[in-house]
């Protein structure tokens, strides 16, 4: 006697939501200790080591911190806004991560020789299942993700504005100058790709890539991809297109008024979109889940592996980028989003549309 | 379902355009309008065409209210103030409104449109694209792109005293 179609749909849905939501707030705090212990390395410094081994626990001291920390909000402050503005940017992010695929598409195991007291553990319907950890296949995934992008920036203009105070008035400004520069150079690099594969569903597009490493979207398409990483580094704003922050500029940016909980899920949401882009740049251009060697399987653990590999490669990248690289300052900011991405995706796109046209996909 | 979806949004995107026009501070008339313009996008995927569901989403919430809320933050503008005769206005406007309601109701009877459900229409984007770039819109298409071009380059030489 099993659930019906509709129940088991909906109990691995909330399973996968939970997965995904789960690591990715696991993977959120981690991430803050690794950036702040790798930085640390990169400046001759020890960065936090006294909170449990190696000061692994200090992402944890940090949430107790934060949640016990007063609660401060400018008189002046657009209160709607102001507590609208934190739940905007986390939602976004969270949003935008519903239509990853997270690794290869994979068959549950049977588990026949489970004890007969342990069965229901493991219902009938469930074994031999096969599936993907992605929580909605939608026709249009990467054009969806886009749009999710598109409207996260809101969540910052929102926190700069409300607050009523001019820095982070200052700060919601650049951030929506240069949002909305760098989205046409990145809505731009993903055309070639989606070209090639002639899909808008990410996992096809990562299944055109199987093969050779040579075969990946980062080799046949690398002006295509260099363009998708500076303004993907740029959309999450992070070094060295920090701008909306610029704490020596402009205090702290858009969130210079925010203090406890409502600052964490600032920070939150700028991780969650980190790890969406290197999660993208991974299914785009770095061939997902295939080992890049005909022969090496890429199908169920082992593609796992390879794809986690590939994207904290990515998340090591963007700790190293801020390790290394200055701040643009505002007119180079706008001269690269406009002067040189943009032409550069623009003719990449007429040679990528040519090859197709001739070689008639 | 469906119905409640639409019902949701249907509401949202009235309600929030209510705010648009009644609202007197500009920021959050143009945060009403990216959440009319949001839920009108679910409207789109409810019939059946994500592609134009998201791309409303992406033109118009995503590129061009920012570049709104870029220019209203930049100008500061508080408030908007009070024309003279505004209480007329107001009066005119829901006449107009409701005129406006009625000829396109007389419309659609006079056309015989049938009550209820629209008819499926399969809006994918393959379908999408096949009917944009088809014989029959494709000059239509490509004119009106050269028309922005040329919008483009007039703002720009009105917006520069010297090239």
């Amino acid at each position: 006697m099993s659930p019906s179609p509709v129940v088991q749909q909906l109990v691995i849905a909330a399973v996968k939501i939970g997965v995904v939501v789960g690591v990715l707030l696991g993977l959120f705090s981690v991430m803050t200790w690794i950036e702040r212990r790798a930085l640390a390395f990169m400046q001759y410094r020890l960065g936090p080591n006294r909170t449990g081994p190696l000061g692994i626990l200090q992402p944890i001291a940090d949430g107790i911190k934060l949640f016990f920390k007063e609660e401060v909000m400018p008189a002046a402050a657009n209160k709607w806004a102001f507590l609208a503005a934190p739940v905007v940017a986390v939602s976004t992010a969270l949003l935008a991560v519903a239509v990853l695929p997270y690794g290869p598409p994979f068959t549950l195991p049977r588990l026949d020789s489970l004890p007969s007291g342990l069965k229901w553990l493991w219902p009938e319907w469930l074994r031999g299942r096969t599936g993907q950890i992605q929580i909605a296949h939608v026709d249009v995934g990467l054009l969806f993700i886009f749009a999710i992008a598109a409207l996260g920036v809101y969540g910052i203009v929102l926190a700069g504005w409300s607050a009523n105070n001019k820095y982070a008035l200052l700060g919601g400004l650049r951030s929506s100058a240069q949002m909305f520069s760098y989205e046409l150079a990145l809505g731009l690099s993903f055309v070639g790709v989606i070209m090639l594969a002639g899909s808008f569903q990410i996992a096809d597009i990562v299944d055109a890539q199987a093969g050779w490493f040579w075969r990946w979207n980062a080799f046949v398409q690398l002006p295509a991809f260099l363009v998708y990483f500076v303004a993907a580094t740029a959309e999450v704003a992070r070094i060295p297109f920090d701008l909306p922050e610029g704490e020596s500029e402009i205090v702290a940016g858009f969130h210079t008024e925010y203090s406890s909980m409502r600052f964490a899920l600032l920070q939150m949401a700028e991780y969650i979109n980190m790890i969406t882009v290197a999660v993208l740049a991974t299914n785009l251009f770095l061939g997902g889940w295939h080992s890049g060697i005909p022969g090496l399987p890429s199908q169920g653990l082992p593609g796992f592996v390879w794809w986690g590999g590939k994207v904290s490669a990515l998340l090591f990248v963007f700790i190293w980028l801020r390790g290394t690289l200055p701040r643009f300052r505002y007119d180079q900011l706008m001269h690269i989003g406009w002067k040189v991405l943009i032409p550069v995706a623009a003719v990449w796109i007429l040679i990528t549309a040519t090859e197709v046209a001739i070689a008639g996909r | 379902m469906d119905a409640i979806l639409f019902y949701v949004s249907a509401a949202v995107a009235v309600a929030s355009a209510v705010v648009v026009i009644a609202q007197k501070s500009p920021i959050t008339s143009a945060f009403a309008l990216i959440v009319t313009l949001c839920s009108l996008s679910v409207i789109f995927g409810l019939l059946g065409s994500p592609f134009i569901a998201v791309l409303q989403v992406i033109v118009y919430a995503g590129a061009i209210m920012v570049l709104f809320l870029f220019v209203l933050m930049l100008l500061n503008v508080k408030r908007e103030e009070d024309a003279p005769g505004r209480g007329g206005r107001t009066l005119r406007g829901v006449a107009l409104a409701l005129v406006t309601l009625f000829v396109l109701q007389a419309g659609a009877v006079l056309v015989g449109a049938p009550a209820g459900s629209a008819p499926r229409f399969d809006a994918s984007t393959r379908r999408m694209a096949e009917i944009l770039f088809s014989p029959h819109f494709l000059y239509v298409f490509e004119a009106t792109s050269v028309l922005i071009l040329a919008a483009l380059v007039g703002a720009v030489v009105l917006a520069k005293k010297e090239l």
